[in-house]
């Protein structure tokens, strides 16, 4: 009798999660991504070999600026929600394995170098709070009386963010003893600029960039340096002219190293700036389509892809890093939010939001591979981020 | 804190009366096209629930008492010295008015 009953729940969660795992099946997790529905609040689990969704996670709240980090397994996705939830997503079994509700509102998080904490960036309350990767347990809480953005982990168990309205950025530094029981040294510098809107940190943790949306400006901070000291990059790229309206904030992230230069969008301009990473000095400028969002870097860093805010957010630019020159345009429809290259660049996924979709093309020929059905698809993230720091 | 202050400046600023919301007419089609904007688009900053975010609360219950026409002008002319920029390059009088008033009902709950 318990046998049967055990026999037909078995079959039933079977039916269930046709994607999931059964019972002595094998699935790697190398190959596998999470494609965020922003209206529905789930998490599709894609196959990328396969150009295919294998399952959907549902119930993960306000995905309406979802981010995701891995844990260094691979296993899990940790899915940071705006209404200030945090979930963690088992991959394999397609199941949230763990959520909570750690905030009023929430715009991002990170991982820690050794995958043991997992720390969200929260508007309101404004601060930091990092938990346990493995139970949740909230580990630490860091206000810091602003909205934080820009939080990126560091090598030595460190997260790196910056504050809005104060125009400082914090280490939090957990190397040091156990992070349930010991506090994190925290390092304030200040002299950020106005209103930093978002920060990215290079994928050897060196160079963190904060984007100023109060100045024409970037601050860059060398992680290397003793004392960490903030230096103004970019400084008047608007050369006086006013600028044009935002209707959506660029975002900065790791992939902005092409080569021996930063890419990096201009805010209020049609523009991405090429910044040499030795001087950090302007090398040039890109003059695009629209305000651009996202300016990534092919993981060989050979071309950049762009896409840009509404209304001019059907299209993507490619550049090429050498000449600095758009080479090729796509127009994959409405409404492109985001934009993922496989570990090694041979493709890249585009998420079309208003079409229901997410494209794939191959970054060689431009040729569109494949595609997968996505409600209101915003945010593509490949495991392969497991292993990058910043991402 | 800034982003309050120059909207109380422009509510000091502005005579016109809290009369009832007049709904404009919109043609067939743009009112739909106006709705997917406010929840995705404004959504971006302001959140799909509209709960706020790097933008400010825009619920009802955030937004009674504010003169339609006064949204209106900020949804026209944006919030200087804020992420809020202009929308009158994309959006016209009435459609403004249109989004005022939908945010004021509720119409994005």
């Amino acid at each position: 009798m318990i046998r049967t009953l055990a026999f037909c729940l078995l079959s039933l969660a079977v039916l269930a999660s046709a994607g999931a795992l059964r019972a002595g099946e094998l699935r790697a997790t190398g190959d596998l991504g999470v494609i965020v529905e922003r209206a529905s609040g789930a998490l599709l689990i894609i196959d990328q070999s396969d150009h295919a969704a294998i399952g959907r996670v549902e119930g993960l709240g306000d995905l309406s600026h979802a981010s995701v980090v891995f844990s260094p397994d691979e296993r899990f996705a940790y899915v940071f929600g705006r209404d200030g939830g945090l979930s963690k997503v088992d991959l394999l079994t397609q199941r949230v394995a763990k959520r909570v509700l750690q905030s009023g509102n929430a715009i991002g998080g990170a991982i820690s170098d050794d995958g043991r904490l997992v720390a969200v960036s929260n508007y309101e309350p404004g601060g930091v709070r990092v938990f346990d990767a493995g139970t949740l347990e909230m580990v630490a809480d860091i206000p810091t009386g602003s909205k934080t953005i820009g939080l990126v982990d560091a090598p030595g168990r460190r997260f790196v963010f910056t504050l809005w309205d104060a125009g400082e950025t914090w280490v939090a530094d957990f190397s040091e003893g156990e992070p349930e029981v010991t506090r994190p040294a925290i390092t304030r510098i200040e002299g950020i600029g106005t209103n930093p809107y978002d920060a990215l940190i290079t994928a050897d943790g060196r160079h963190y960039i904060a984007g100023l949306f109060g100045e024409d400006g970037l601050t860059a901070i060398d992680l290397w340096q003793s004392p960490l000291t903030p230096r103004r990059i970019l400084s008047g790229y608007g050369r006086g002219e006013a600028p044009l309206p935002v209707y959506k904030m660029p975002h900065l992230e790791g992939w902005a190293l092409a080569g021996e230069r930063f890419v990096l969008p201009a805010v209020g301009r049609h523009e991405v700036l090429w910044v040499d990473t030795r001087s950090l000095e302007e090398t040039g400028r890109t003059k695009t389509h629209g305000q651009p969002v996202f300016a990534v870097a092919r993981p060989d860093g050979r071309q950049v892809w762009v896409n840009f805010a509404h209304p001019l957010n059907d299209t993507v630019e490619v550049i090429d890093t050498p000449s600095g020159e758009v080479i090729h345009t796509l127009k994959p429809g409405p409404a492109v939010l985001h934009m993922e290259f496989t570990a090694r660049g041979h493709e890249v996924w585009v998420s079309v939001r208003d079409a229901g979709r997410v494209d794939i093309y191959d970054t060689r020929s431009f040729e569109k591979l494949g595609e997968i059905a996505a409600e209101t698809p915003s945010g593509i993230f490949f495991t392969a981020r497991a292993h990058r720091t910043g991402l | 804190m800034r982003e309050a202050f120059a909207f109380l400046m422009l509510l000091a600023a502005t005579a016109a009366p809290a009369s009832p919301a007049e709904a404009a007419e919109l043609p067939p089609g743009r009112a739909a096209e106006l709705e997917r904007l406010v929840l995705q688009d404004c959504g971006s900053c302001h959140g799909l629930t509209m709960k706020g975010g790097l933008g400010s609360d825009l619920r009802p219950e955030s937004l009674a008492g504010k003169p339609v026409e006064v949204l209106t002008e900020i949804v026209l002319d944006g919030v200087p010295g804020t992420p809020m920029p202009p929308w009158r390059p994309l959006l016209s009088e009435d459609e403004a008015r249109w989004i005022a008033n939908y945010l004021l009902n509720g119409g994005a709950q």
